[in-house]
């Protein structure tokens, strides 16, 4: 499978979009070819919008070839992570429970992209609202790596990572309560943000752990994820949390290099328990920021320890209280036949249509919350959380970077940890403290392992320092220089 | 040392039908999984305020101007069963006297 148009970066397009050197239709026309070619390998997407797509393509031909001024993301192939809300596509978050949903209403996210004018090709399966590191927890069947089929794209965000490794989509959404686009990106082999809680609305993002959850980007170049969160970022009045502070021009920088910079080691993050060949990938990366003429130390979280703990009370609590509103009354699923009364029904159809982890989950947060324990579980993970916060501010006193590995493990094979839940949770050992401390964080890919599979390096910045962080990471990029191709599309050249 | 926990109590909390299965699997995997989460409680912490949310804020206003709202049939597309422009349920109260 030789280059195509679906493989290049979303700012060559817009580029040859530009200079009418191609057109919208041609592009989604790579882009659906290439769905066609990989997918019943990959399994990477729940919903085609093949003919709302044309329509869209068309559209966007007929603006283009007036000559008027085109935003970075007009015509670019987009997928979407199926907890995403669209207008008149079905939206499942992964779930039996949602299995028919087709929401009334756009996610602000995908809106502000349509509105930019990306083309929707599809919504991509992940775990069963967004819980679970390797996308086995779908209720629609696993997605396979790209990069080997017998592994897992990591999760939960699973769909997306994998479609923009394999070029079946340029770009994609996904969201991160934990570490879901970071994870899966490292395992892929693409670059993955999650940015500031707050930064992007998490409108219409069908919710998970309300405090946590963040909309983030899979993109194959740090530019385009700038490119992504320029259109993304902003206050929006249909999301409490959403803040209302000026959005900077996150490409404006880049080149900028890291000359000067302070990038902090997180020390505990190389220790046990984490792969040879991933610490060093890492450290060799870290060496190629030195050389470029970053200052590099080494930096303590201590409280980071815990925070695998507090975070598997803090979102199992709040997913107990948000997935109270599936109780097959106004959507969804309801359990067929005669029921005793409403609560009857509710018990059976919420037994039915959840999956072992979302229930998995319901339980511990129900349980954490409940009379006798909330004080001892919940109670004290919002201290620690705290604590966590705390750790980042005195780090960001000496740092402007803190850097680590994304993910302990490179990609492992389907079914390895899937009946092990503790495992499964230490996937996101390194990327839950970000979530917990609503601080952005990017991977982007250093290297592979002796197996040929990605290796992820993650970078972190302060609360609303996206432009440190893209620069930081676009300069490190730049000096790896990595050649990055699935062996899936190597096939024929 | 694993957690004990009523398992049938907190699937009623939940309200989740359980199978007996099931209800095995969770109070050994639940009970193990607290065990790794009880560890929060290590840390000395009695004088450190709780995060509820990262950003913190306090309480988000708008101006109470009338929008429109959502039409009453897409509000119902999605019901599992309507009557009207009701949704329609099973019983939800006792009848009789």
């Amino acid at each position: 499978m030789s280059a195509e148009l679906c493989d290049l970066t979303g700012a060559e397009l817009s580029a040859k979009l530009a200079a009418g050197e191609t057109s919208a239709s041609e592009v989604l026309s790579s882009s659906r070819g290439r769905i066609d070619a990989v997918e019943d390998r990959v399994g990477a997407f729940l919903t085609r919008t093949d003919q709302l797509a044309s329509e869209r393509a068309d559209e966007l031909d007929a603006y283009l070839s007036t000559g008027a001024p085109q935003s970075p993301v007009a015509g670019i192939p987009v997928a979407l992570k199926d907890v995403l809300t669209t207008n008149g596509v079905r939206t499942t978050c992964g779930s039996k429970i949602l299995e028919t949903y087709v929401p009334p209403y756009d996610a602000t996210a995908w809106a502000r992209l349509a509105g930019a004018g990306a083309v929707l090709v599809g919504k991509t399966n992940c775990d069963e609202f967004a819980m679970g590191s390797s996308n086995e927890n779908s209720a629609f069947g696993p997605v396979r790596n790209p990069w080997d089929l017998d592994r897992v794209p990591g999760g939960s965000s699973g769909g997306s990572a994998a479609a923009v490794a394999a070029g079946e989509a340029v770009w994609a959404l996904g969201t991160d309560t934990g570490g879901s686009v970071r994870q899966p990106a490292s395992l892929c082999g693409v670059v993955g943000l999650k940015p500031t809680y707050g930064r992007i609305s998490r409108y219409g993002l069908i919710a998970f752990a309300s405090s946590l959850d963040t909309v983030g980007t899979f993109t194959r170049t740090v530019r385009d994820s700038a490119s992504m969160l320029q259109v993304l970022a902003g206050h929006d009045p249909r999301d409490a949390t959403s803040l209302d502070v000026p959005v900077p021009v996150y490409t404006e920088g880049l080149d900028d290099g890291v000359a000067g910079l302070r990038v902090g080691v997180i020390t505990e993050a190389f220790g046990e328990g984490v792969a040879p060949a991933i610490g060093a990938s890492v450290r060799a990366a870290i060496d190629r920021l030195e050389e470029l003429g970053a200052s590099v130390g080494e930096v303590e979280l201590p409280h980071a320890a815990y925070a695998l703990s507090a975070y598997y009370l803090i979102a199992p609590s709040e997913c107990s209280s948000n997935l109270a509103r599936y109780d097959g009354v106004r959507y969804g699923y309801r359990a067929p036949g005669e029921h005793a009364d409403s609560i009857a029904m509710m018990f059976a159809t919420r037994g039915q249509a959840f999956g072992p982890e979302v229930k998995r989950r319901i339980m511990l947060g129900t349980y954490a919350l409940s009379a006798g324990y909330y004080e001892a579980y919940y109670g004290q993970a919002q201290k620690v959380r705290t604590l966590v916060i705390r750790d980042y501010e005195a780090a960001f006193e000496r740092f402007d970077i803190l850097v680590s590995p994304t993910s302990p493990t490179t990609a492992f094979r389907i079914g390895e940890k899937a009946d092990d839940p503790m495992a499964m949770y230490l996937n996101d050992i390194f990327t839950i403290p970000a979530n917990l401390a609503g601080v952005p964080a990017i991977s982007i890919p250093s290297g592979l392992d002796d197996a040929g599979l990605p290796v992820g390096i993650q970078l972190t910045a302060p609360a609303l320092d996206e432009s440190t962080l893209f620069r930081a990471a676009h300069a490190l990029e730049s000096a790896l220089s990595l050649e990055l191709r699935p062996p899936l599309l190597q096939g024929t050249a | 040392m694993p957690v004990e926990i009523d398992i049938a109590h907190v699937a009623k909390l939940a309200r989740l039908d359980l199978s007996d299965d099931e209800m095995a699997r969770l109070r050994a995997q639940l009970g193990q999984i607290l065990e790794h989460a009880a560890r929060v409680g290590e840390v000395a912490a009695a004088d450190v305020p709780p995060t509820a949310s990262p950003i913190p804020r306090a309480n988000v206003y708008r101006d109470d101007v009338p929008e429109p709202s959502l039409p009453v049939d897409e509000a119902l597309r999605n019901a599992p069963e309507r009557d009207g422009d009701r949704f329609r349920v099973p019983r939800i109260a006792e009848t009789g006297a």
